[in-house]
C-alpha cells in the first residue's frame, strides 16, 4: 500500500477511535481508545515523511511513549487509586453524542475542503485534526466525570498535534512544543487522584456542591 | 440480464440455508463444540415441511398469510439484487428504495402475525423487532447513498457492479466504511448477536424469536427459509461492495459470490462467538454506530 | 544577555528559594529588586536582540515587562510581612519567582511559539499559588481555573500553528514565527490562515485574559486565591495575555486585515463590559467584585485595540494603569482580609491606611479623574467617537457608569458600615503599606503628567499596533 493510502488509513482510524470514545459507556474503553489514538498519531510522522530522519524517528517514538503508554497507564492507575466508578456519566446521551460527532466531522471536512493546504498534505489530515479538536471539546463539555474530561483534553491535544504535523518539514520543533500540553494532563490526573475529584465536586459533599457562584 | 444472472440468483436461493448453517458451525467450533452438520438447516426445512401445523384459536387469516407473504416479499427483493456483479433480474432507477420497502413489508406482516396471536409476549417481541428495524433503515439508506455518490448510479445493479470496482481506486475509505456498515446491517437484519441471540431459549432475551414462536410445521419452514434468504441477501451486499466482480468472467464471478458469502457467514459466526448480546438499551447505540460509519463514508466522499 | 537574564535569574532564584525554607522571603525580595533594576536599565540602554531575534525588547514588551516587574517587586515587599501569607508551605516563593520568569519570557520573546511557552508557564506557576489555602473552595477554584485555562492555551497553540501555516514556504533567511519576519512579510501571508490564527489566538489568549464569555474562572479564582496572588493575576497575567493578542494584531495590522480583526475585538470588549456591569451590582464578596472589575478592564483593553487609531494608545496606557491600580487595590484588600476583619466591613476604622488605599483605589479603577485610568478610558471613548462609532462610545459610557455604581455601592458600604461591636484594629506594618502606596502614587502620576520616556514608549507601542498617539 502506498504511503498516502497508509496515512489516510491511519487518519480514518483516528476518526473511528474518536467515535468509539464518544459512544462507549465504559471508562476503561475510553482510555484504551485514546491510547490507540495516541499510537496512531505517533506513527503518522513516520508515514507522512518518506525519508526518515533522526528527528522524525525520535518524535514518533517519544509521542507513542507518552500518548500511548505513559498517559493511559497513568489514567488507569488513577482509576484504581481514586476508586472511580467505571461508568461514563454523560450529560448528553450517547446517541446525541455520536450524532454531534458526525456533525463535527461534517463541519470539519467542509471547512478543510475550503482551506488551502500547505505542502502536499491531503485535506483528510486537516479535516481529521479539526474533527479531533471539536470532538475533544465535545467530550470536555458533555461529560461530568473528571477523568473523562481529561480524556477529552487528550483528544483535543491529539487534534492539535495532527495539525502541527503539516508544518513538520518547515518548522521542525513546533510539534514538540505541543507535547508541553501533556504536562497539563499530568497535573490534572495528579489532582484527581490526590484530591479525589470525581464528578466536578459532586462526589464528596453534595450540600456544598456549587458553592462558588453568583 | 443474462443466463448467469438467473444462475447466480438460483445459487443464492439454494445456498441461503447453508449460510446460516456455516454461521452456526463456526460459532460452535470456536466455542469448543463440534456443532451441527453444515446441511442441518436443509434437514430442518424438510422435516418441518412434512409436519402438520397447529393454529391457535385466537389467530385469523393473517397468521396463516404471514409466512407466505414473508417468503414472497423476500424473494421479490432478491430479484432486485445483482448477484452476478453486473445485472439484476429486475432493475430500474431507485430500486434500492423498493428493496428496503419489500423487506420492510415482509417484516411488517410478521409483526402483524405476532400481534394476531393476542398474546402480550409476542406483542413485546414484535414491538422490539419493529424498533430495531426502524433504526436499521437509516444505516441501510446511508450506505446506499454512499454507493450512489461513489458510482453515480441510481440502481442497485449499477451501485454494486462494475462502477464500484473502478471506484476502489479513489474512494477506498468510503467504500470500506460502507462495507463495515453493511456488515452491521446484516447482523441487525439477520437477528444475530449483538442485536439478538438466535440460539437463546430464555423468553426474556428473545426478540425476533418471539415473533416466530407460535408458527409450526410448514409455516415455520417457510419462515426459516425466509430468514435464511434474508441473511443471504444481506450477505451478498458487502460481498458486492468488497469483491470486485465487474471485470471477472461470469463463472468466476459466481464462485467469488459463493466464497464471499461463506466468508461473511463465517465472520458472523466469529462475531457471535466472541461477543454477548448487547443490553436492550444499548442496541440502538450499536445501530446508530452503523449509521455513523456510513455517514462518515458520505462525508469522506463529499470531501474528496 | 540582559534579556536572557531577565528570564533565567528568577528561575534560579526560584530554585534557591525552594531550597532554603527560612530564607525564601529574602530570596524573593532580592530577586524581585534585581529584576526591577535590570528592567530599569533596559529603559536607559535598550538591550540588543538575542538568540537570532527570538528574544527582543520593543516598546510594547518593555511596557509589559516594566508593569510586571514593578508589580512583582511591590508584591515581594508585601510578602515580607508574616501576616500576609500565613501558613503557606515552602514552595510559594519559588512559584512566585517561576511566575516572574514565565511572565518575563512572554514580555521579551519575539518568537510566538516561545511566547506561548511563557503563557503556559504562567498558567502552571499560578496554580499552586491559587491553591495556597488548601481548602475545598480553593480546590474547586483552582480546578476550574486549570481546566478552562488549559483549553484556552491549547486553542492558542492551534492558533500559533495556524500562524506558522500562514507563513507558508518561507523566503530565504526568514525565520518562522518570529514577529519581525511575520510583520515584514505580512503581505505574503495566506489571508485565510492568518484570519483563522487571529480568531484562535484571540479566543485562546482571551481565555487567559478573562474576556467574557471565557471569564467564568475569574470570579472563583480571584475570590479564593490569596489577595497577593490575585494582584499578580489581575495586573501581571492580564498584561501578558494581552501581549499575546497584541502581537498577532501587529501582524494582522501589517497584513491589512484591520477590517476583519476590529469587529471581533470590539465585540469581545463590549460583551466583557456588559458582563462586568451585570455582575458587579449586588456583589458582596469584595474579591469577586474586583474580579468582575478586572473583566471590565480587560474588555477595555481589547476594545481600545479594536477601535484603532488613538484607541490603541489608550489600550497601552490602560495596560500600565490596570497593572498598577489593580495591584494596590488587591493588596489593600488583602491586608484588610488577612487580619480577619470579617468581610472587610468597617475597614476604614479597623485598618485606616489600607482602607484609605481601598477608597482611593475605588476611584482609580472606576476611571475617575485625576487618576490615570480616567485618561486611558477617555482616550478610548474619544477614539470611538472619532472613528465614527458614536454608539460604541455611548454604550461604553453607560456601562462604565453602571460599573461605578456597582463598585461604589459595595466598597463604600464595606468601608464605612461598621458592624456592631468593637472592631479590632489591624496592625499595618510598613511592608504592606509602602508598596501599594507607591503604586497608587504611580496611578495618580499617570493621570496628571506622564513622564516623557514613558510617553515615548507608549507612542511607539501604539504605532506598532496600527494606531497612533492622540
Amino acid at each position: 500500500m502506498s504511503l498516502d493510502r497508509l496515512a489516510d488509513l491511519l487518519l480514518l482510524l483516528v476518526l473511528l477511535t474518536g467515535f468509539l470514545i464518544l459512544g462507549t459507556t465504559r471508562l476503561t474503553t475510553c482510555i484504551r481508545g485514546v491510547a490507540a489514538q495516541g499510537a496512531l498519531i505517533g506513527a503518522l510522522p513516520l508515514v507522512l515523511q518518506p525519508h526518515w530522519t533522526a528527528h522524525t524517528v525520535g518524535l514518533a517514538t517519544g509521542t507513542i511513549a507518552i500518548k500511548a503508554v505513559v498517559l493511559p497507564w497513568f489514567l488507569t492507575w488513577a482509576i484504581r487509586e481514586a476508586a472511580v466508578r467505571r461508568e461514563v456519566e454523560p450529560r448528553v446521551g450517547y446517541l446525541a453524542s455520536m450524532a454531534l460527532g458526525v456533525a463535527a466531522v461534517a463541519a470539519a471536512s467542509a471547512v478543510a475542503a475550503r482551506l488551502p493546504i500547505p505542502g502536499e498534505h491531503s485535506h483528510l489530515l486537516v479535516a481529521t485534526s479539526l474533527s479531533g479538536v471539536i470532538m475533544g471539546l465535545l467530550v470536555l463539555a458533555t461529560r461530568a466525570k473528571a477523568l473523562i474530561q481529561v480524556v477529552g483534553y487528550l483528544m483535543l491535544e491529539n487534534g492539535i498535534y495532527i495539525f502541527g504535523l503539516t508544518s513538520l518539514d518547515r518548522v521542525p520543533f513546533l510539534v514538540e512544543i505541543g507535547v508541553l500540553l501533556d504536562v497539563f494532563v499530568g497535573v490534572f490526573i495528579m489532582g484527581i487522584v490526590v484530591f479525589h475529584i470525581n464528578r466536578e465536586f459532586d462526589s464528596l459533599d453534595s450540600a456544598r456542591l456549587s458553592e462558588l457562584k453568583d | 440480464m443474462t443466463l448467469w444472472t438467473v444462475v447466480d440468483l438460483g445459487v443464492v436461493l439454494v445456498l441461503a440455508p447453508a449460510l446460516t448453517g456455516v454461521a452456526a458451525r463456526t460459532k460452535s467450533l470456536l466455542t469448543g463444540r463440534r456443532g451441527a452438520p453444515l446441511l442441518q438447516p436443509y434437514r430442518d426445512l424438510v422435516r418441518l415441511w412434512r409436519k402438520g401445523a397447529v393454529y391457535s384459536t385466537t389467530t385469523t387469516w393473517m397468521f396463516r398469510f404471514a409466512p407466505v407473504a414473508a417468503v414472497v416479499t423476500t424473494f421479490s427483493a432478491t430479484l432486485l439484487v445483482p448477484f452476478d456483479g453486473q445485472d439484476a433480474v429486475i432493475r430500474f432507477s431507485g430500486d434500492f428504495v423498493a428493496l428496503a420497502g419489500l423487506l420492510g413489508l415482509g417484516r411488517f406482516t410478521l409483526i402483524l402475525a405476532a400481534l394476531d396471536t393476542g398474546s402480550s409476549f409476542e406483542g413485546m417481541g414484535a414491538s422490539r423487532d419493529a424498533t430495531f428495524a426502524t433504526l436499521v433503515e437509516p444505516a441501510l439508506f446511508t450506505s446506499f447513498i454512499v454507493l450512489a455518490l461513489v458510482t453515480g448510479e441510481r440502481s442497485l445493479s449499477g451501485m454494486l457492479g462494475s462502477g464500484t470496482t473502478a471506484a476502489w481506486g479513489h474512494a477506498a475509505p468510503s467504500l470500506a466504511m460502507v462495507a463495515v456498515s453493511l456488515f452491521f446491517v446484516l447482523l441487525a437484519e439477520g437477528s444475530r448477536v449483538p442485536v439478538d441471540d438466535p440460539a437463546t431459549h430464555l423468553e426474556l432475551t428473545m426478540i425476533h424469536e418471539v415473533a416466530v414462536l407460535d408458527h409450526s410445521g410448514p409455516d415455520l419452514a417457510l419462515l426459516l427459509y425466509g430468514g435464511a434468504l434474508r441473511f443471504g441477501l444481506f450477505a451478498a451486499l458487502p460481498v458486492g461492495v468488497l469483491a470486485a466482480r465487474g471485470t471477472l468472467p461470469a463463472p468466476l464471478g459466481a464462485a467469488v459470490l459463493v466464497l464471499g458469502s461463506l466468508v461473511i457467514a463465517a465472520l458472523v459466526g466469529v462475531v457471535e462467538s466472541s461477543m454477548a448480546r448487547l443490553r436492550l438499551s444499548r442496541v440502538p447505540q450499536f445501530l446508530v454506530a452503523a449509521t455513523v460509519l456510513a455517514a462518515l463514508g458520505v462525508i469522506l466522499q463529499v470531501l474528496a | 544577555m540582559l534579556l536572557a537574564a531577565l528570564v533565567i535569574m528568577p528561575l534560579l532564584g526560584a530554585l534557591a528559594a525552594y531550597a532554603t525554607v527560612r530564607g525564601q522571603r529574602a530570596w524573593l525580595l532580592a530577586v524581585a529588586l534585581l529584576h526591577l533594576g535590570l528592567t530599569g536599565s533596559a529603559w536607559l540602554v535598550p538591550p540588543a536582540p538575542a538568540f537570532d531575534g527570538w528574544l527582543a525588547l520593543d516598546a510594547l514588551g518593555l511596557l509589559v515587562l516594566s508593569a510586571v516587574s514593578l508589580l512583582f517587586a511591590v508584591v515581594a515587599l508585601y510578602v515580607q510581612s508574616r501576616a500576609t501569607v500565613g501558613s503557606a508551605g515552602r514552595g510559594f516563593a519559588a512559584w512566585l519567582l517561576t511566575f516572574l520568569a514565565a511572565a518575563s519570557l512572554v514580555a521579551v520573546s519575539h518568537h510566538l511559539a516561545l511566547l506561548w511557552v511563557g503563557m503556559e508557564g504562567t498558567t502552571l506557576a499560578l496554580a499552586p499559588l491559587i491553591f495556597l489555602r488548601r481548602d475545598r473552595r480553593s480546590l474547586e477554584a483552582v480546578w476550574k481555573y486549570l481546566v478552562i485555562s488549559s483549553v484556552g492555551i491549547a486553542l492558542a497553540l492551534l492558533g500559533t500553528f495556524f500562524l506558522a501555516t500562514a507563513q507558508g514556504d518561507l523566503a530565504p533567511g526568514a525565520r518562522p514565527l518570529v514577529l519581525e519576519d511575520l510583520v515584514a512579510g505580512a503581505g505574503g501571508l495566506h489571508p485565510v490562515w492568518l484570519k483563522a490564527a487571529f480568531i484562535f489566538l484571540l479566543v485562546g489568549y482571551g481565555t487567559k485574559l478573562g474576556l467574557a464569555p471565557m471569564h467564568t474562572w475569574k470570579p472563583d479564582t480571584y475570590g479564593e486565591a490569596p489577595a497577593l496572588v490575585a494582584a499578580l493575576m489581575a495586573g501581571g497575567l492580564t498584561s501578558c495575555a494581552f501581549l499575546g493578542i497584541a502581537r498577532v494584531s501587529e501582524v494582522t495590522a501589517a497584513a491589512g486585515l484591520a477590517d476583519f480583526t476590529r469587529p471581533p475585538l470590539v465585540a469581545f470588549g463590549l460583551v466583557s463590559l456588559a458582563v462586568a456591569a451585570a455582575f458587579v451590582i449586588g456583589q458582596s464578596d469584595v474579591k469577586r467584585l474586583l474580579a468582575y472589575s478586572s473583566v471590565e478592564h480587560v474588555g477595555l483593553l481589547v476594545l481600545g485595540l479594536g477601535l484603532g487609531g488613538a484607541g490603541a494608545y489608550g489600550s497601552v496606557l490602560h495596560l500600565v494603569n490596570n497593572a498598577l491600580a489593580k495591584g494596590f487595590v488587591f493588596l489593600a484588600v488583602g491586608t484588610i482580609l488577612a487580619a480577619g476583619v470579617g468581610r472587610a466591613a468597617g475597614s476604614l476604622r479597623a485598618a485606616p491606611v489600607s482602607g484609605m488605599l481601598l477608597l482611593v483605589g475605588l476611584f482609580a479603577i472606576t476611571g475617575s479623574p485625576p487618576f490615570g485610568m480616567f485618561l486611558s478610558e477617555f482616550t478610548i471613548v474619544r477614539a470611538a467617537w472619532a472613528g465614527g462609532h458614536p454608539w460604541i462610545a455611548a454604550v461604553m459610557l453607560t456601562l462604565l457608569a453602571l460599573i461605578f455604581v456597582g463598585l461604589a455601592g459595595t466598597i463604600l458600604e464595606l468601608l464605612f458600615h461598621s458592624p456592631p461591636g468593637q472592631q479590632p484594629r489591624v496592625r499595618e506594618s510598613g511592608w504592606v503599606v509602602v508598596g501599594p502606596a507607591v503604586l497608587a502614587a504611580g496611578v495618580l502620576l499617570l493621570g496628571v503628567a506622564i513622564p516623557d520616556p514613558l510617553q515615548d514608549a507608549l507612542a511607539r507601542a501604539a504605532t506598532a499596533l496600527g494606531g497612533a498617539a492622540p
